[in-house]
């Protein structure tokens, strides 16, 4: 971690104990300051502060929520433009603003391979409007816009991007920072499209005790819900410790969002993960 | 005028791409829509050859484009975009963010008709459907206006940190060819010096955009950039007098034809002009007094200018070649709102003339200026 200079401030305005602002602070700190970040709304761009303020020592451009990666491609092109290739653009978006409206300004800028490393910050829902599903929210999960739970189950963005044969997508947990820093500091050498899928859960939306945070992100790991990857040209698979070794239930336990699941539907949750488990490994 | 100058033959389109080759753009965002395409396919064919040194960036959609072209201006390149309907709308969110940003993006629309049902001709609403988002609008006669504009927009643009939408009309100039002085490039250096904004994004600054701020600081936002907008007239009306002293071609951001001493004057914007004028001269040669008014400067409105323009003229008659679906032609409600209060104000009547792109001929647009001297003035616009 020599790296690590605290480029995000104190004083931001997330909730106390917000597991997002805890890995922000780390993944700045891996990135250095001759970086520029994309911040579409989320609850990231609440840490970065309102004007004048600025909770990043490093500038900033809030961009519209659909435009994330065309916005960070503009900014690529003109510091390419304007002598500055070193300078890295980074953008840390919401799992809304990457799954979603931002989807397909994401998936042309992987095809075209734009000089960028895109950090989704994946709370599995809208948590800066209170709370709703994404297409990220996971089966069964409760959110504002889901209230019987949510019928259909989690998009794969890792997958999905690294079918676009981008040099570099991985998922990470805040629950496990060295791996984490390992695959920015792997990613920030890379050139082209790098995407990395950060798993952060929302004490909030995913009603979690404020100390649970991190032990959540861990156990979405152990259990195998959340397996932690890289995928390197679209098709060189690595899979990273922890392996699945728990089971589904020790990570639904505690989350207000699944409470009530009955047996048969944590029973279809640990067939949904023992299948994606064995999925994954078929690839490696 | 340079003895350097070239002259070719040049659509309104390659006129627009020829213009924007001049400027010297970093970064260039374009996606193609008929009938703006053949700007784009100029541009790239320039890159590829060498003769424009700048980031091309084909994203998947107009919005990706506009997106894309405000954070490169925030970072201090000069940036271009070309669009066409369909693809202004596209953007509307866009537009509002490029000017809060501040961002001198020149981006040429070629007026073509919105879409449902589709079509593609000549009609101005999806523009002047834009007339809120903050853009300075200007509105072209000719290929040769359409590339001495897209300078003069860089010059604007950059003065006032607003961005500049040049409007040609779909067919009638986009795809028409006409003689065009293309400028040497030295010519345009003098008039045009690289961009280099006081502010922009670079680490070694800090510096950012786009975060939250109070009631009162968007406010005040908001207040300087409308009086970024009241600089315009005077701005434009200075980059086309050193333009004119340049080249020996001067614009205005109005133009009066044969308005001396007239008692009826036509107003309009675009290609309608180019008609207007014949019609001007027919009316003339039978013994009516009549003038036309171009608004090439329609956002910010010129109004004093066009007070100053129709002060002791009786009867006005404005032709919307657009249409605002339960208020009318845009330029007539535009025209009546900047004229309201002036002292003997002259009757102004809107025609809705040549939505959809249908035809209106020189001998039409007489008959409806001899008809707007003897019928009664009715606030409505009327279909032509
Ligand atoms: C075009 C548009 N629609 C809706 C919104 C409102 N909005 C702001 S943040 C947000 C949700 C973002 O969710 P996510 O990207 O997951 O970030 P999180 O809040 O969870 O950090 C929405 C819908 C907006 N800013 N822009
Ligand atoms: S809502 Fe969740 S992600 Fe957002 S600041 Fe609060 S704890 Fe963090
Ligand atoms: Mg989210």
């Amino acid at each position: 971690m020599g790296l690590m200079t605290d480029l995000l401030c104190s004083g931001h305005a997330a909730c106390p104990g917000c597991v997002e602002a805890l890995s922000l602070r780390h993944v700045l700190g891996a990135l250095g300051p001759d970086t520029v970040a994309v911040i579409p709304p989320s609850c990231l761009a609440i840490m970065a502060g309102p004007q004048p303020l600025s909770g990043l020592r490093i500038p900033v451009y809030q961009p519209a929520l659909a435009t994330s990666a065309a916005s960070a491609s503009g900014l690529r092109r003109a510091l390419d433009a304007l002598g500055k290739k070193d300078t890295q653009v980074v953008v840390f978006a919401g799992d809304g603003g990457t799954y979603d409206i931002g989807f397909q300004a994401l998936s042309s800028a992987a095809e075209r391979n734009e000089n960028i490393l895109y950090v989704c910050f994946d709370n599995e829902g809208y948590m800066n409007t209170g709370a709703q599903k994404s297409s990220s929210t996971p089966h069964f999960a409760r959110t504002g816009s889901t209230p019987a739970g949510k019928p259909t189950r989690k998009k794969n963005l890792t997958a999905i991007m690294a079918a676009h044969e981008i040099p570099y997508a991985a998922t990470a947990s805040s629950g496990f920072l060295p791996d984490l820093l390992r695959k920015v500091e792997k990613a920030r050498a890379i050139r082209g499209m790098r995407l990395i899928t950060l798993l952060v859960p929302c004490l909030d939306g995913w009603g979690v005790p404020e100390d649970q945070g991190i032990a959540l992100a861990r156990l979405a790991v152990q259990t195998g819900v959340f397996p932690l990857y890289e995928v390197e040209d679209g098709y060189r698979f690595t899979l990273n410790e922890p392996h699945k070794s728990r089971p589904v239930r020790d990570y639904l336990e505690g989350q207000r969002r699944y409470r009530e699941l009955d047996e048969g539907v944590v029973a279809t949750l640990q067939r949904e993960v023992d299948e994606g488990w064995a999925r994954l490994l078929a690839r490696l | 005028m340079s003895a350097a100058e070239t002259r070719s033959l040049l659509t309104g389109n390659h006129a627009v791409a020829w213009g924007a080759r001049l400027a010297r753009p970093k970064v260039v965002p374009v996606y193609p829509i008929t009938p703006q395409t053949p700007v784009l396919e100029l541009l790239t064919e320039f890159q590829a050859a060498g003769g424009l040194d700048a980031e091309f960036l084909t994203p998947e959609s107009e919005h990706s484009v506009m997106a894309a072209c405000i954070p490169a201006s925030l970072a201090g390149a000069r940036v271009f975009t070309a669009t066409a309907s369909q693809g202004l709308m596209l953007m509307h969110e866009l537009l509002h963010y490029a000017s809060g940003a501040r961002a001198p993006i020149v981006m040429a629309n070629v007026n073509r008709t919105v879409a449902s049902p589709w079509a593609f001709w000549p009609d101005q609403t999806d523009s002047l459907a834009q007339r809120d988002t903050g853009w300075v609008q200007l509105y072209v006669e000719s290929a040769q206006e359409a590339l001495d504009t897209v300078l003069q927009a860089f010059r604007i643009a950059e003065a006032v940190s607003l961005p500049v939408m040049l409007n040609l009309d779909a067919f009638y100039v986009s795809h028409a060819l006409e003689p065009v002085h293309v400028p040497p490039q030295a010519l345009v250096d003098a008039y045009l010096p690289a961009y280099a904004p006081e502010h922009f994004l670079d680490p070694e600054r800090g510096e950012s955009w786009g975060n939250v701020v109070t009631q009162d600081m968007y406010r005040r936002h908001r207040k300087s950039l409308g009086e970024a907008m009241a600089r315009v007239p005077e701005v434009a009306a200075e980059a086309d007098r050193e333009w004119q002293a340049l080249t020996g071609r001067g614009w205005g951001i109005t133009e009066r034809y044969r308005c001396e001493g007239a008692d009826l004057v036509i107003v309009s914007l675009g290609s309608m002009c180019g008609t207007a004028r014949e019609a001007v001269d027919a009316l003339r040669e039978a013994g009516i007094a009549a003038g036309l008014l171009k608004v090439r400067l329609f956002r910010p409105l010129p109004a004093a200018e066009l007070r100053a323009a129709l002060a002791g003229v009786r009867d006005v008659l404005v032709l919307d070649r657009n249409f605002s679906p339960g208020a009318g032609g845009v330029l007539h409600q535009e025209l009546r709102g900047a004229l309201y209060g002036m002292k003997h104000a002259p009757d102004v009547r809107g025609v809705l003339a040549g939505v959809g792109g249908v035809n209106v001929s020189a001998a039409m647009i007489a008959e409806l200026a001899r008809g707007a001297r003897i019928e009664d003035i009715v606030p409505e616009a009327v279909w032509a």
